[in-house]
């Protein structure tokens, strides 16, 4: 039985079609809203992929931007240029 | 960011380029004399190269993304400022947070900038150093946005003005300022894993999220604003506390026991610090975010609990001390609202009875206890007050010896009496408030002795300023311990109902949406 | 409950903290006061360091220069984390697109063969020599006493981090990643870096953190910034090199801009007492002797015949820099 992993984000302009493209990447996530917050749960790993982003925002894209509006996660982290996964030892 | 298409070494290729390759094995200075701290805990590591760097963040990178942030961030403390953004919150009880947070947990943050800069030279591994310089500078970032977030609250309600003086001074205040000493006194690795891995990933989310969250709640965007920048950086420093653990224990088996003490401790002493967050949460907060034992189920149980079994496979347990925890969650809150309450002429923020709405929030998230053990005696607080006898304590309490707070938890399992422990140590008794402080001191008690106890201190005489005269006949030793700490009197402490901060902000309130002016208290 | 925006004019109780109006007065403090000014504890300390039970904590006994008040050394740049980072934003940015036009005008493979191969063997092994003083301004953090000298000394270690990996970042533009390896096989073991690596090794253990501010920030910078990113960047415009100029401007930039808080520190230090004044003489002389003889074979290598009127321009310019200072050579 896979570990939940999350991730937490800013709600804002710059973030919902990040959101978006995570939310697609990963069927197996779930997106629970706070004021100006938004946790995504994930049993099992959970992928940010950087091309799938850039196609919803229309422009080059760093996966490192992703700093600006993270608040929180767990799970260890692999992080290449092209994508970040998030994932608990199985 | 590198946009050539030439053969473009991937992340982490690059990364190691950036900073992998950086140090060297120093011959004319030898790597022990350079490296002075390395062993002498016990940690044995064969191989740093075996590091994995957590964010490969170059220092451009960094540069750019942290500004962008600060702008943001001092653009909205501006805009704050300018629209008296203080008369937003729900009402003045809540600052009193704002008033903790500043002299309890800022000055904390300052001692972590000193101490990851520490640990940022000491390590042999230049990985982990440049992460943990990293993490210097963001402290930094975090005690100056918090200053100049809330110097706008200063010039307005009391309290917070000698914040700096009054954490090295105040009773309660040695207990954030202890642990920290505590951390940043022992070695790299154990200050490592009791602020990387035990403060900041297993317990950071129970700081946080009720001080942020209360200030969304209670109209302090302020406050919202930067708890949300802060965070940010807070996934950095997640990540370097869960890597040490990871590297420490892949590196030898040894490295085990060691480890899974300090993770036994510093969970303890970290749960001690957040009992002025549990009362926090449940009573000073006038908008309510959840109690503390519902933070304590998500954050802890849920989320400590995936760590954990993820932690199992390199044979750590659970700290041991959850058991704990777990019987005192219930009362946590009520007992130490309760002493702070009685105390409330020695603290610089204002304490208040909750009123009968806030009551019944309490009953109905403490079921168990909130009713049989808290209520009676708060609504017999509440009738004396209204009778014009509010009582404060005018006796010292006793301190534990090891997380410094006043002696009050109750026995685990019965809440009719309070838990005694002691040790004898080299002559002297020595007083803990639990089985965990007390094993903590005599694992190390020749560490624990040194403590500067607040009570003590003032027993001692040492807590009063130089121009005080004890043989003066109209002497008050507790008045002179209050102009010791700087508290104004009648303006820092004493009930919120009466203060100058209720008035002021009542005043000031009618004044945003009527015509007359009025003059402040 | 909606609050009307409009703007009303309420008067403060306080201008500003307690601890700053001691100082200041109470009147509006900047950013950089509120957020620098007594943010360090000095008293009341809980347990000993185990790893120097000879000190608290913070202790103003780790360096022999005395001084009534820590907080008279200021950063003339007034730098609080906000406002370094968005200086250094700025310049970062302007690096990036330095970076940029060199690659996309194809400077690099226009370089003569000479020039490039030259300036790798200058810039590259000095990326270790950078690190070095990232390591030892992270010390001055650690172990230096109040807010006012140790928080720009954290900037000062970044920087210099921020520096090695744009040295490094040229060296990957000029040449393959084996180019590295070659530049740390010559600063461990060729002649010319070796002065050098002694002198930064033998920083390393020192135990007074102010005379590491000397060794490192005054002296070594001192000589190596006006050698390497001015009279070589000079040299090698001359021969064609001018692409590589592009790529360090922000090298040049930064010493032009932290050199003013490294100078007024020792200024601080030496106005204060006679003691501290000989203390820094004596510093100086000793650093100065051992730097002067490190980076000749540099500037042998870098300005092969020009070295030694180079070096003397230098030496030259340090010491009239130190008598602005207070100090003689």
């Amino acid at each position: 039985m896979a570990s939940t992993v999350f991730l937490a984000l800013q709600a804002n302009e710059d973030t919902r079609l990040i959101i978006e493209a995570i939310m697609e990447d990963n069927p197996q996530a779930e997106l629970h809203e706070y004021p100006a917050m938004v946790k995504i749960d994930s049993a099992g790993p959970l992928t940010i992929r950087r091309v799938s982003v850039e196609e919803k925002i229309g422009r080059d894209w760093d996966l490192q931007e992703l700093h600006l509006n993270l608040i929180s996660l767990s799970g260890h982290i692999d992080e290449t240029e092209d994508e970040m996964i998030l994932a608990w030892a199985e | 960011m590198d946009t050539q298409v030439k053969k473009k070494p991937g992340l982490k290729e690059k990364y190691r380029h950036m900073t992998r390759g950086l140090d060297w094995q120093t011959s004319y200075q030898s790597m022990d004399k350079v490296f002075p701290f390395a062993e002498f805990e016990g940690i044995k590591i064969h191989d740093w190269d075996k590091w994995e760097d957590p964010f490969r963040l170059t220092m451009d990178a960094y540069w750019k993304y942290q500004a962008e942030k600060e702008r943001k961030l001092y653009a909205i403390i501006d805009a704050f400022v300018q629209n008296n953004g203080h008369l937003k919150v729900t009402d003045a009880r809540y600052i009193n947070t704002l008033k903790l947070f500043l002299t309890g947990v800022s000055p904390l943050e300052y001692m972590a900038h000193r101490g990851f800069a520490h640990v940022g030279r000491q390590f042999p591994g230049v990985g982990p150093r440049v992460a943990c310089q990293m993490q210097s500078l963001d402290e930094l970032r975090h005690v100056q946005t918090q200053i100049h977030t809330i110097s706008n609250y200063n010039k307005y309600y009391n309290g917070m003005h000698d914040f700096r003086h009054m954490h090295d001074r105040l009773w309660y205040l040695s207990v954030p300022k202890s642990f920290f000493d505590d951390a940043v006194t022992a070695g790299p690795f154990e200050f490592m894993v009791a602020i990387g891995f035990s403060f900041e990933y297993v317990l950071t989310n129970l700081l946080f999220v009720p001080f942020m969250s209360g200030a969304a709640f209670n109209g302090d965007m302020s406050t919202v604003t930067f708890g949300f920048s802060a965070q940010s950086d807070e996934a950095r420093h997640m990540t370097l506390g869960l890597e040490v653990i990871k590297f420490i224990l892949e590196q030898d088996p040894a490295n085990l026991p060691i480890v899974q003490k300090w993770i036994d401790k510093w969970t303890w002493r970290g749960v001690r610090v957040l009992t002025l967050v549990a009362m926090m949460m449940d009573y000073m907060l006038p908008k309510r975010v959840m109690s503390w034992k519902e933070a304590w189920e998500i954050y802890f149980e849920q989320n400590g609990g995936a760590l954990f079994k993820d932690l199992a496979r390199y044979g750590i347990t659970m700290p041991k001390c959850i058991e704990t925890i777990n019987k005192e969650k219930d009362h946590l809150s009520h007992q130490a609202w309760a002493v702070f309450y009685n105390y409330g002429g020695a603290a610089a923020f204002h304490t208040w009875m909750p009123d009968a709405e806030e009551m019944d929030w309490l009953s109905s998230k403490y079921p168990d206890t909130f009713d049989k053990y808290y209520r009676p005696r708060f609504e017999y607080w509440r009738e004396q007050e209204a009778k014009g006898n509010r009582f404060y304590n005018m006796t010292l309490p006793m301190l534990c010896q090891t997380c410094q707070i006043p002696m009050f938890f109750t026995v685990p399992g019965d809440p009719s009496k309070i838990a005694y422990h002691e040790s004898h140590y080299s002559g002297d008794k020595y007083h803990f408030c639990s089985e965990h402080c007390k094993e903590i001191f005599d694992d190390e008690p020749e560490k624990y002795v040194q403590a500067w106890l607040p009570v003590h201190q003032i027993f001692q005489g040492n807590c009063f300023k130089p121009d005080a005269d004890p043989t003066a006949a109209d002497f008050n030793p507790l008045a002179e311990v209050l102009r010791y700490y700087n508290i104004n009197f009648g303006h820092d402490n004493l009930d919120f109902n009466g203060s100058d901060d209720q008035k002021n902000f009542d005043l000031w309130r009618g004044m945003a949406t009527q015509n007359q002016t009025g003059e402040s208290a | 409950m909606q609050i009307d925006l409009r703007t009303v004019t309420i008067k403060p109780l306080r201008h500003t903290f307690s601890h700053v109006a001691r100082r200041l007065g109470d009147k509006p403090a900047s950013r950089y006061q509120e957020g620098t000014l007594d943010l360090q504890a000095d008293v009341n300390f809980h347990y000993r360091p185990l790893w120097d039970p000879e000190h608290e904590i913070f202790d103003a006994g780790r360096t022999a220069v005395v001084m009534a008040d820590w907080y008279a050394f200021k950063d003339p740049r007034q730098f609080y984390y906000g406002t370094y980072t968005m200086a250094r934003a700025k310049q970062q940015e302007a690096a990036e697109s330095a970076f940029d036009f060199v690659e996309d005008r194809g400077l690099i493979e226009m370089l003569p063969p000479d020039v490039r191969e030259l300036a790798l063997q200058v810039l590259l092994p000095l990326r270790h020599l950078e690190w070095g003083g990232n390591m030892n301004n992270s010390a001055i953090c650690a172990y230096g006493f109040g807010a006012a000298v140790t928080q720009p000394a954290m900037f000062h270690a970044m920087d210099h981090l921020g520096i090695a990996q744009y040295l490094t970042r040229i060296g990957l533009e000029l040449a393959d990643p084996a180019v590295l390896d070659q530049a740390k096989e010559a600063w461990m073991n060729d002649a010319v870096w070796q002065g050098l690596r002694r002198y930064i090794e033998n920083t390393f253990v020192l135990s007074d953190w102010f005379e590491l501010f000397v060794a490192q920030n005054l002296v070594l910078d001192g000589l190596i910034y006006p050698l390497v990113f001015e009279a070589f960047d000079k040299a090698l415009t001359r021969r064609g090199g001018g692409a590589i100029s592009m790529l360090t401007q922000f090298m040049r930039e930064w010493r032009n801009e932290s050199v003013k808080w490294v100078d007024a520190t020792i200024k601080t230090a030496a106005a204060e007492s006679p003691a501290n004044l000989a203390l820094l003489q004596g510093w100086v002389a000793n650093w100065r002797a051992q730097a002067y003889e490190a980076v000749k074979p540099l500037a042998e290598l870098a300005l092969g015949q020009e070295a030694g009127a180079a070096l003397d321009d230098i030496a030259t310019a340090f010491d009239r820099n130190l008598n602005k200072l207070g100090l003689s050579r």
